[in-house]
């Protein structure tokens, strides 16, 4: 029986190998403007995506 | 493509050995929780995601705690009336959660403190995104304004063509190979400086192409002055604009009036709906605040969703904790569980066909951010900066007006390097509150201003924040949990 389902994730430690292009948008800039989140931004950088 | 992974189950004990993986020492963030009927593992260091049975969920919040034999003995006992609950049962979803570990997916051990320090060392001085105050002024009187009306507590002004473009120039100059620019106009309230906006604008395509930039420009208006051909052009030029509304006409109009004391919510929002239903699929956010007033802020998303609108953001007011608006630790609580009921109402909406996005919920665990930018964060002070109507740098749009925070100009660049290496310094592993928290790579360390404003220093921590942040994010996680499920 199956117990753990998991969700298609990117794997971060993957992204570590690589760094970042600083491509994505800056964080605050386009909507809240009071609070800080990363995790909704999308990665611009398609080549080196990972997953 | 489907967003679940199944698990190769039920490895052979030989290729992994269960003992090998007993390793009470390895430190680890994991997060478990139980939300709307899911339970949910959340391994923050690797990225993953798992749903989980009841029985894995127990195994797992012990499998670091004791030796596996004895955590099967423990679980058959509890779950003695679980008739697929047995010892074989058991071992193999052992073997299962030891193969998650093995594949980095489980248990992932924090190795990326050591890196956190170089990572913003290697964007070197690059800038790629500002936030352009085209007008210290407003056309509104908003008690809880962070901007103080518009002024920053300072004079009212309005950005010049020249400074502007100046402002231009200078991003251009600044953003080394970065492609994508940023600029946000911003105030005060910008559409009292539009045809500069206008020519900012103009001035910023005619140069894109020569020095291979792509410029995405962003307009945050309170809707007043909003007319066919604002529309028009926001529609053609910005890539996103914000739409300040608070919900409710009645809690929307006791803080955001005119300077007669009127509420501006009936003049607003038909010019919000119009520049919407022209805008197609381009993005826009009606963006709230909420306040100590209405910590039942579900009602006011709920009442934008019901006006029309699907691209929804509402966030917790800033400001000082002696301000009758600020929300109290009572609010606090209040505004936790009305997250949880924003995110099972978002999911029942969804399924009737009337779905909205909500800002915090837009978690993209497919393709989001990698690990530079969950550590490193916004950018306020090196990546991201805030320009003033005469042209004075700051971190962000929250530190105009407290001098001590002026980073530099336009016109002479940066010179507090003082400063700017002290925001470069900021992340996720720059607090000492922050070293066991298992949210940190999604907010990076949490936002410099808020932790400024909280303690005095971008080094503090702005605890309400946290736990409302922490609440959003296992909101966020549980939505795409119960979505994946579903499929």
């Amino acid at each position: 029986m199956e117990r753990i389902k998991t969700l298609n994730t990117k794997n971060l430690c993957e992204t570590a190998k690589k760094g970042g292009c600083g491509e994505c948008q800056t964080s605050c800039q386009s909507a809240c403007k009071t609070s800080c989140g990363v995790a909704n931004q999308s990665c611009e950088n398609k080549k080196t995506s990972e997953r | 493509m489907p967003i679940f992974r199944v698990l190769n189950n039920h490895q052979s004990a030989d290729i992994y050995p269960l003992d090998s993986f007993y390793k009470p020492e390895d430190k680890t963030l994991l997060h478990q929780y139980k939300l709307n009927g899911y339970n949910i593992v959340l391994d923050t260091c690797s990225g993953a995601v798992h749903a989980v049975d009841d029985v894995a969920y127990d195994m797992i919040e012990l499998y670091k705690e004791k030796p596996i034999d004895e955590i099967i003995a423990e679980l058959l006992v509890k779950y003695a009336d679980r008739e697929d609950v047995n010892e074989d049962e058991l071992r193999a979803c052992a073997e299962d959660i030891a193969a998650l570990e093995a594949s980095g997916q489980l248990f992932t051990p924090d190795s990326f403190k050591d890196m956190a320090g170089t990572l913003k060392e290697r964007s070197g001085n690059v800038v790629k995104a500002l936030c352009l105050h085209v007008a210290h002024t407003c056309n509104l009187n908003c008690s809880y304004c962070f901007a103080s009306q518009g002024k920053y507590h300072g004079d009212r002004a309005l950005m010049s063509l020249e400074v502007g473009k100046r402002a231009i120039d200078f991003l251009i100059e600044n953003s080394g190979t970065r492609h994508n620019l940023e600029v946000d106009f911003f105030g005060g309230e910008p559409l009292m400086n539009w045809d500069v906006v206008k020519k900012i604008v103009e001035y910023a395509r005619s140069v894109e192409k020569n020095f291979n930039k792509n410029f995405r420009f962003t307009l945050t208006t309170n809707g007043v002055l909003i007319d066919d051909e604002v529309i028009e052009f926001s529609n053609k030029e910005m890539n996103n604009v914000v739409l300040s509304l608070d919900g409710r006409q009645e809690i929307h109009d006791a803080t955001r009036v005119d300077y007669a004391g009127n509420g501006s919510y009936s003049k607003i929002v038909p010019k919000f709906q119009k520049l919407v239903a022209a805008r197609g699929d381009r993005s826009y956010y009606m963006r709230g605040t909420f306040t100590h007033r209405n910590p039942d802020f579900l009602k006011d998303v709920l009442h934008m969703a019901d006006l029309g609108f699907r691209e929804l953001s509402m966030e917790p007011v800033v400001s000082s904790p002696d301000d009758p608006l600020a929300l109290t630790p009572e609010d606090i609580e209040i505004v936790k569980e009305q997250y949880e009921l924003l995110a099972k109402e978002m999911l029942k909406r969804d399924k009737e066909g009337n779905g909205f996005t909500f800002y915090h919920y837009m978690i993209d665990l497919d393709n989001g951010p990698c690990i530079y930018k969950r550590i490193s964060g916004c950018g306020s002070g090196t990546e991201y900066m805030a320009v003033t109507p005469w042209g004075d740098l700051y971190p962000c749009h929250q530190f105009v007006g407290e001098e001590s925070y002026k980073l530099g100009d336009i016109f002479n660049g940066v010179t507090n390097d003082a400063l700017r290496e002290d925001f470069r310094a900021c992340n996720a592993y720059a607090r000492p509150e922050c070293a066991d928290c298992w949210a940190k790579l999604y907010c990076s360390g949490g936002c410099a201003a808020n932790a400024f404003h909280a303690s005095g220093s971008i080094r503090g921590v702005y605890k309400p924040g946290c736990e409302l942040f922490r609440k959003r994010v296992e909101c966020a996680v549980m939505m795409k949990v119960a979505k994946g499920l579903e499929e």
